[in-house]
């Protein structure tokens, strides 16, 4: 039976290929090209471009041993990643929660589109109004002066958590989606037969709900930790002078100083470390659910 | 163990009432069943008196204890759901532990309790598996399982037995009869299936539309129906309409039948009569009939259907088509188109008010 079906998938594949090809067309020329053109470039001197010498070489990646600068700077980008992911699981998972097992109807709706809406806005100008909110005199600076009696200061703009602030706002809608996924696929009637036994609510949280829905939890982490370790614009842009990381390494070599050889064997060595980093925690974070 | 008291009971869901009025006392011990129609009340019933949901008037008590302010995890119910309602992230063990190890039991008096649960319900053997692993009779004994090891007061089954087919319906119906009289748990049982509450249960309450349209051991509601929902709801009935004479009723047509048992009504107000097709004598008219089958109607049979041990003829009348069953005792058979006579007692009929 289960042998029938293999070799039927089998054969319903043959005449699906024609379909699939253009996507792997597509993929062999969006990513893979574009992709093994920089891994080609990290292993050279210079841009082979306007007729300029160029050489193979080792010293791209010889660079990132040779100064303590860019394992510093990739260390702080990965804790960068660990809080902005932390933020957004604290944030986002009991947004989730609400959306999937307390709101029904319209309500949900509503906040569902409040929940997406920053996905759907220009990250500048998400950043920037960000920027607005958090700078001395702006809109948080105001407010609280507004309903306080004495007079603050506040200033959260080029800081640390401003940083953290516009990548959590910018990220947390993965997490909530993800989320929300797998916790809307848990039958309340899981969480009733819990209660029943025994359970309170926070045992059946524990013991049921997290555990079922760490499948979302880990998608969502996944998502938010790799681009937010190699994330450029909101610490650029939030940070400052405090907002140099590894991604704003990177950037610098590709628009300001032009070795694009050294930007691509940093971006590949941070590659390198965040897919080991996925791959031991991964059946860490499985074992635990 | 302990028996509950649902007394006046009222639930509104917006303008629609899915309980009025509800009063229900359901013996210690007992098993006892909701019977209703799709949409009638039941679940909601069943969920008030597990806590999951709160009545807008009336009162609850298990064991006498009044449980209102009581939430579901203290009420020490247990609870087998339709779908069953089994962790998927846990092994079958597990999920039966489930209840112990909340409470904080030790894990040796845990292991114990579980295997001697999981023994009980037939499945010893397998408590490594998955819920995911199991056929659909496995796990609604590990669902059972899992509701009595903490050894709750009252055990609520709403409709367990819905989604299994036919022949392991019946063995999951014996077992769970078995089971119940072992350990004698006070049991409430929803069912829309009328065999089902009528084999399996002491007791059986009729739910319509929110309301309890009658209550009480199976024989005396089959036999004693109050009402034509009742009649036809529970079993097979043949119901006539007309005026009460005073000890049965008169039809249009100014046959009267005689009713053993029913209301008293005054004459001339409007009844019926429920007589069961098991109870009616069908004949040719040729033979002698016995002593006291003193209600009689002539018709003609429109259709026969044969099933082995038995046969049920469709007999018109006046513009009414009867139901008669006849046990097959190897006697002469009727063909359709033949004309009859139809004869049985006043002791086989009820008078229902309208
Ligand atoms: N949470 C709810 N919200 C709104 N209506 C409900 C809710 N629960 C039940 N009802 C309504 O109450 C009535 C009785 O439902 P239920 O108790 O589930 O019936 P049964 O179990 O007998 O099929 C139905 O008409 C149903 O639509
Ligand atoms: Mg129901």
């Amino acid at each position: 039976m289960a042998e029938q079906l293999a070799t039927g998938s089998r054969r319903a594949l043959r005449p699906a290929l024609p379909l699939l090809l253009p996507a792997y067309l597509w993929l062999t020329v969006a990513i893979f090209l574009p992709l093994s053109a920089m891994v080609f470039f990290s292993f050279m001197t210079d841009l082979p471009l306007a007729g300029k010498e160029w050489a193979f070489t080792l010293g791209n990646y010889a660079a990132f041993f040779s100064q303590s600068l860019y394992s510093k700077l990739l260390f702080a980008s990965l804790r960068l990643g660990l809080e902005v992911t932390l933020w957004c699981v604290v944030i986002g998972y009991p947004a989730a929660y609400v959306l999937a097992k307390v709101l029904k109807g319209r309500s949900r709706e509503a906040i569902f589109l409040l929940v997406i809406l920053p996905f759907w806005s220009n990250g500048l100008v998400r950043i920037f109004s960000w920027a607005m909110v958090l700078r001395e005199g702006g809109i948080l600076d105001t407010t609280l002066n507004a309903v306080l009696p004495s007079k603050i200061n506040i200033d959260l703009m080029y800081s640390y958590p401003a940083v953290i602030i516009g990548l959590v706002h910018s990220y947390v809608p993965y997490m909530v989606l993800t989320c929300y996924l797998t916790l809307q696929a848990i039958d309340d009637s899981l969480i009733e037969a819990g209660r029943s036994l025994g359970a309170s609510r926070l045992q059946v949280l524990k013991r049921v709900i997290i555990p079922l829905s760490m499948p979302g939890l880990i998608a969502g982490a996944a998502l938010i930790f790799v681009p937010v370790v190699g994330s450029f614009m909101e610490p650029r842009i939030l940070g400052g002078r405090t907002g140099t990381f590894y991604g704003t390494v990177i950037e610098d070599q590709f628009v300001a100083v032009f070795n694009w050889p050294l930007g691509a064997a940093l971006s590949f060595i941070l590659l390198a470390v965040v897919l080991v980093i996925l791959g031991l925690a991964a059946p860490v974070l499985r074992r635990a659910g | 163990m302990a028996g509950v008291q649902v007394a006046n009971v009222s639930r509104s869901f917006g303008a629609h009432k899915a309980l009025d009025d509800v009063s229900i006392d359901f013996p210690d011990g007992g098993f006892y069943a909701l019977l209703g129609p799709s949409g009638s009340g039941k679940t909601t019933l069943l969920r008030q008196i597990a806590g999951f949901d709160f009545p807008d008037t009336g009162r609850i008590a298990i064991g006498g204890e009044s449980v209102e302010r009581v939430p579901v995890e203290k009420r020490r119910i247990g609870m087998v759901f339709q779908n069953y309602a089994l962790f998927p992230n846990m092994s079958v063990a597990d999920n039966v532990a489930f209840g112990l190890s909340v409470r904080g039991e030790p894990k040796g008096t845990i292991a114990t309790e579980v295997q001697r649960a999981l023994d009980l319900v037939q499945l010893g053997k397998l408590g490594g598996r998955r819920p995911h692993q199991l056929s659909g009779g496995q796990r609604q004994r590990v669902a059972l399982a899992r509701a009595i090891v903490t050894k709750p007061r009252v055990l609520l089954l709403d409709e367990p037995l819905g989604a299994l087919d036919k022949a392991l319906r019946v063995d999951m119906q014996i077992e769970l009869k078995r089971i119940q009289r072992e350990i004698g748990i006070t049991t409430i049982f929803v069912t829309h299936d009328q065999e089902e509450a009528l084999t399996m249960s002491d007791r059986i309450g009729i739910l319509r539309d929110g309301r309890l349209v009658q209550e009480g051991p199976p024989e005396e509601i089959y036999d004693k129906p109050q009402s034509e929902f009742a009649a036809t709801f529970l079993g097979d009935a043949n119901i006539f309409r007309g005026d009460a004479t005073g000890n049965g009723i008169r039809l249009p047509d100014g046959t009267t039948i005689a009713a053993g048992s029913g209301p008293s009504l005054a004459a001339g107000a409007k009844a019926s009569c429920a007589v069961r097709p098991e109870r009616i004598q069908i004949s040719t008219g040729a033979g002698t009939s016995e002593a006291g089958y003193a209600n009689t109607l002539r018709g003609q049979v429109s259709k026969r259907i044969f099933a082995g041990n038995n046969s049920t003829y469709f007999v018109d009348r006046d513009g009414q088509t009867l139901k008669v069953i006849v046990q097959n005792t190897g006697a002469e058979r009727l063909a359709e188109g033949q004309e009859v006579i139809l004869r049985w007692s006043p002791e086989s009929t009820v008078l229902i008010a309208a």
